[in-house]
């Protein structure tokens, strides 16, 4: 090749054979999924294997109109293409069509369009705007406001159309920040909270409360760089314990168990404090601080638990807890998909072979539960391959992103792969009960026009930007 | 600037262990957890039952007394009910609005996506009806059965009834599951394995929607239902109408055999029940009302309830006497009323031969004879021996009958029995006399005595009664049944005495008022036993005619009065149906006074057990 800034010469052509090989499995899975002896032409467009083909060129043919855009438009236009898709969220709430009790969907003669879609990869370049500004510092609170409105502001527009799955997307930005030099214990205090989260929903409130006083002591032995302290910490406490409750039942008070540790928390808090005034010990203050914290979220989690949440989304949270089961009911979507995937053993039933997905018993068989037949017809060999496959494109992605001169592309290629990232990742691991069922498409697998084009537009503007690495973007 | 570039191997780390759990969780349900493969099985296949028409089973001229009429059970699928006219359904299949949701409710919590039966046995009828509004109620369908049907309403003692089967049939015959009909009594129960055929199994890959998609490789695994065997009876319809009428109003059964056969012609139990009663929806409620019936109309009182046979036993006692050569030549005296140790209550010459004795049911004579036979032995107990071994030859005291169900044995004393009450030798003759006539301990079902009648009609043997003649495959070939021939040796010339004595009880002896026929020979012996409850019994047995017989025959009448009375002019009136075709003239008030006669109303009923 002669000029070196040609597009195709420059173009990343692993990803293209790797996003042409997503797209073709997902295609067949598809066809796969719906086949029937009536209509046995893949390309009958009357199917919906007949209509992806077709979905499958538009994006391709959109795929080659974005990589003709000049890289520079992305950087100029990031913050108008972010304004027009926030415009889009709120015209949506008002004249979209209701699916299935979300309001997420224009439709123009007979094509529907989802604006959530277009949110990603407008956020996306939003982000990748703000954070590669000369001025702009990370580690900043006030940057951190930015950011975390910049992602917000779609989310919770996303969430108003009644379509929490795709508004959970956005929570994968933090890796992007976390790339960029964001402080690596928010990223740690991030999960502590998440697991926090968790506990606090499976544990009852007692032994939540013993968890986090055991916790606070070691977290305070770290600390103080001690041992003996939360020994005697921990002495100190269940001897208290052990007092009140002799009270409790001689006076035949009649306290419950949780009263009797909060009174012993609170008695031990005081000395604590005191302790810490007359020996000038300041962790003392810190893990208290902690204690409090962990209380208050876990009390506040299982509010929002049980009066914020719909109950349907306490079901699906339920169910991947394993505190319910319910084959039948909420759960019937789980254990059918897991059934298909289990069933199809280690080299799989065999192309249209699977029976499962076929006769329907597995609920959006061509949507969000087409890896059922890819588990059910390709068996285990089939379903890591695939795994495979998005795995060597997420790291491609990272590695291509790496080599962006540019930190506007870098920012982007990151998001692009964490986007894809969290969607492989959420879609696959519910179908298989790891994770509660969110609708979310399998990124080029899943049918639908919608998807597939925001996907494939979200994946070749990074492309683009990255066929001009050599240029400095901003 | 690029400080943090060495993130990008934490950030490939995480992306790698997720993508890494993803695996193992993938190769854990995948190769190592096979229950997801059970599941998956269980949720495409289906197992489909064909049942195969039950074998219909005619009389023996080729009526047909049981056949079978499709009848449509209606199904749902819960899942896929959606809100239907609950109003207009009820009414098209007739049921109440409370009772359709009551079985909904039932059926969801049995399974949500299996079929489950909500209303049974619909009729031909309303399922036309039915199945052109079915489009209306998605989630509803509609599976054919086949129903018995009886075209007279008779012998549903005899016939049997068609039930579901319990879990203990279940457990105990692998061929039965849940849903599947048995006979439950009478030739239904017997000859079930012939009637029910085979039934045929395959398996079918379904959708979601429980919609056949195709068969199961390729129908490698499944079996052809094989067509219930048609049963010819011995009863003969038209007599067995007849007998159920003489009986109406009464307590009691007639069993009329054809000798030289065994086949039973009529087999009739009062009160009785229309067998139709047991088929359809209304099933269990005309079940719990017949079984709350005082009068037990469920009974099969011919061969499930044993009585004294009073004087009828008296030609037993004859038999027994006459094979020990006692009673050939001997004249007993009789003091009338002034008898003892048993009183007479006939007016007759004195001393009398056996044949008059006969006649006349002389109860001096016939315990003299018993005396004799006990005393005829070393001890009272040989003597008692020998007297039971040879009733129980004669096939009283005993299960007789080829091929009946629930047969009852009735009971011949044993010595042990008198042992355990007087100890042993503190009894003899005396102690047990009532046992010469028919009376005490002794108990015998109406079809022993009429078997008994059957042995004398043939003089000296019997073949086990029974009630099906042969089984045809496809309405063709007969296949005939053999039932065992069992035989009482006691002389040609004895039975002989007997016989005549028989025949003089209707020409001139106690049964001359009602059992005498111009047409024919009638050999009979009348029997009134003693009742402490009320009215005595009223018994008759017979043969006709004399030579050649072609029906021996038994009537039990409860608090019939006496043997004349009501079991004589039935047993007659049978006789001359049978071999006449018609009641004579001069007879026919016999036949009126019998059909609309009620004993029942003025019985005192024992309620009780």
């Amino acid at each position: 090749m002669k000029k070196s800034n040609s597009i195709w010469f420059n173009l990343d052509w692993i990803t293209v054979l790797l996003y042409l090989i997503l797209v073709f499995l997902g295609w067949i899975n598809i066809y796969a999924a719906v086949y029937s002896d009536e209509h046995q032409s893949i390309l009958d467009i009357g199917q919906k294997y007949g209509k992806q083909l077709i979905w499958i060129f538009a994006g391709i043919f959109l795929a080659i109109m974005v990589l003709t855009i000049d890289s520079r438009f992305f950087t100029a236009f990031a913050y108008h293409i972010y304004g027009i898709t926030i415009l889009l969220l709120v015209a949506v709430l008002f004249l979209g069509k209701e699916v299935n009790g979300a309001r997420a969907w224009f439709e123009f003669g007979g094509i529907a369009l989802q604006p959530a879609e277009l949110g990603k990869f407008a956020t996306n370049l939003a982000l990748a705007k703000c954070i590669s500004q000369f001025d702009f510092k990370i580690q900043k609170i006030r940057s951190y406001i930015v950011l975390v409105g910049i992602i917000l502001v779609p989310a919770l527009l996303i969430i108003l159309q009644n379509d929490t799955g795709s508004a959970l997307v956005f929570a994968v930005f933090v890796f992007v920040f976390f790339r960029e030099g964001m402080n690596g214990m928010v990223l740690f205090w991030g999960f502590s909270a998440a697991a926090l989260f968790i506990l606090a929903l499976l544990l009852d409130q007692f032994d939540l409360t013993i968890f986090l006083l055991i916790i606070s002591l070691a977290a305070y032995g770290v600390l103080r760089q001690s041992v003996k302290e939360p020994m005697i910490g921990l002495g100190v406490i269940i001897g208290t314990f052990l007092t009140i409750w002799g009270i409790d039942s001689m006076a035949g008070l009649g306290g419950t168990p949780m009263q009797l540790i909060l009174i012993t928390t609170g008695i031990n808090a005081i000395l604590l404090m005191a302790y810490g005034i007359f020996k000038h010990v300041a962790e003392v203050w810190r893990i208290i601080l902690f204690f409090v914290f962990a209380v208050c979220i876990s009390v506040s989690v299982n509010y929002f638990y049980s009066h914020v949440m719909e109950p349907h989304q306490r079901d699906r949270i339920d169910q991947v807890l394993g505190r319910k089961v319910d084959k039948l009911g909420k759960g019937y979507n789980v254990n059918q998909s897991k059934i298909a995937i289990g069933s199809g053993g280690f080299i799989g039933k065999g192309f249209l072979k699977g029976t499962q997905t076929k006769y329907n018993f597995v609920p959006e068989q061509s949507t969000d539960f087409i890896f059922c037949t890819v588990g059910e017809e390709w068996g285990f060999v089939g379903a890591t391959t695939v795994v495979g496959l998005f795995l060597l494109l997420l790291i491609r992605l990272v590695n291509v992103a790496e080599r962006q001169r540019s930190q506007f592309s870098r920012i982007y290629g990151y998001g692009v792969a964490c986007i894809l990232f969290f969607h492989i990742a959420i879609n696959v691991s519910m179908t298989i009960g790891l994770a509660p069922v969110i609708g979310i498409p399998l990124p080029f697998f899943s049918y639908g026009g919608s998807s597939l084009w925001a996907f494939t537009i979200l994946l070749f503007i990074f492309l683009r930007l990255d066929a001009s690495r050599t240029k400095n973007l901003r | 600037m690029d400080l943090f570039s060495k993130r990008k191997y934490l950030i490939i780390g995480l992306f790698s262990l997720v993508s890494l759990i993803i695996v193992i969780r993938l190769f854990y349900i995948q190769v190592i957890d096979s229950s997801y493969k059970i599941s998956a099985a269980s949720n495409v296949l289906r197992r489909e039952i064909n049942y195969p028409a039950r074998g219909v089973i005619f009389d023996r001229n080729g009526k047909l007394l049981v056949y079978n009429q499709a009848a449509y059970d209606v199904l749902i699928t819960p899942k896929e009910l959606k809100s239907f006219d609950t109003l207009s359904f009820c009414h098209l299949v007739g049921v109440d609005k409370s009772e359709l949701i009551n079985e909904i409710n039932k059926a969801k919590s049995y399974s949500r996506f299996k079929p489950f039966p909500i209303i049974k046995q619909l009729s031909s009828q309303m399922y036309a009806v039915l199945q052109e509004q079915l489009f209306k109620y998605p989630g509803f369908f509609i599976q054919a059965r086949t129903l018995r049907q009886y075209p007279s309403k008779i012998a549903a003692h005899v016939l049997g009834y068609v039930g579901e089967v319990d879990q203990k049939i279940i457990d105990g015959n692998p061929y039965y599951e849940n849903g599947d009909y048995i006979g439950r009594s009478g030739i239904e129960r017997a000859y079930e394995d012939q009637l029910r055929g085979v039934k045929g199994i395959s398996y079918k890959m379904v959708d979601v929607h429980q919609i056949v998609k195709g068969s199961f490789e390729n129908g490698r695994l499944d079996t052809a239902a094989v067509i219930g065997k048609n049963l010819v009876s011995t009863l003969n319809a038209d007599l067995q109408a007849y007998g159920e009428r003489l009986l109406s109003g009464k307590v009691g059964s007639i069993v009329a055999i054809e000798p030289s056969t065994g086949e039973i012609l009529v087999l009739a139990s009062s009160p009785s029940f229309d067998p139709g009663l047991f088929v359809g929806r209304e099933r269990s409620k005309n079940y719990a009302k017949l079984l709350s019936d005082p009068y037990k109309p469920m009974l099969n009182r011919a061969i499930t309830s044993s009585y004294p046979p009073g004087s009828t036993f008296k030609l037993a006692n004859a038999l027994i006497g006459l094979q020990d050569g006692l009673l050939q030549s001997v004249r007993y005296s009789c003091a009338g009323k002034g008898s003892s140790p048993i009183k007479c209550t006939h007016n007759h010459e004195t001393p009398l031969p056996l044949i008059s004795a006969i006649r006349e049911s002389c109860n001096s004579f016939f315990w003299q004879s018993f005396k004799s036979e006990i005393n005829h032995y070393a001890t009272p107990a040989d003597g008692l021996d020998a007297f039971r071994k040879s009733l129980l030859e004669m096939g009283l005291g005993k299960k007789i009958g080829g091929d009946l169900f629930s047969e009852t044995s009735g009971s011949v004393p044993s010595v042990a029995y008198y042992n355990k009450y007087y100890g042993a030798g503190g009894w003899n003759s005396l102690t047990i006399r009532s046992l010469s006539i028919g009376q005490g301990e002794l108990l015998v079902t109406p079809l022993q005595l009429s078997n008994m009648v059957s042995l004398i009609a043939n003089r000296g043997y019997y073949i086990s009664p029974h009630l099906v003649r042969g089984i045809q495959q496809n309405n063709v070939a007969l296949d005939t049944l053999h039932f065992e021939k069992h035989v009482f040796a006691a002389g040609a010339s004895n039975y002989e005495m007997i016989v005549d004595g028989m025949e003089q009880v209707v020409e001139k002896g106690t049964g001359r008022t009602t059992a005498k026929l111009d047409s024919l020979t009638v050999c009979g012996k009348t029997g009134t036993i003693q009742n402490p409850h009320g009215e005595a019994h009223s018994a008759f047995v017979a043969f006709s005619p004399k030579i050649n017989p072609k029906i021996a025959i038994a009537v039990y009448i409860e608090n019939g009065v006496w043997g004349a009375k009501y079991a004589a002019p039935i047993a007659s009136l049978i006789i001359e149906k049978y071999l006449k075709g018609k009641i004579a003239s001069n007879r026919q008030h016999f036949e009126d006074a019998m059909i609309n006669s009620d004993l029942i109303s003025t019985m005192n009923i024992e309620h009780g057990d």
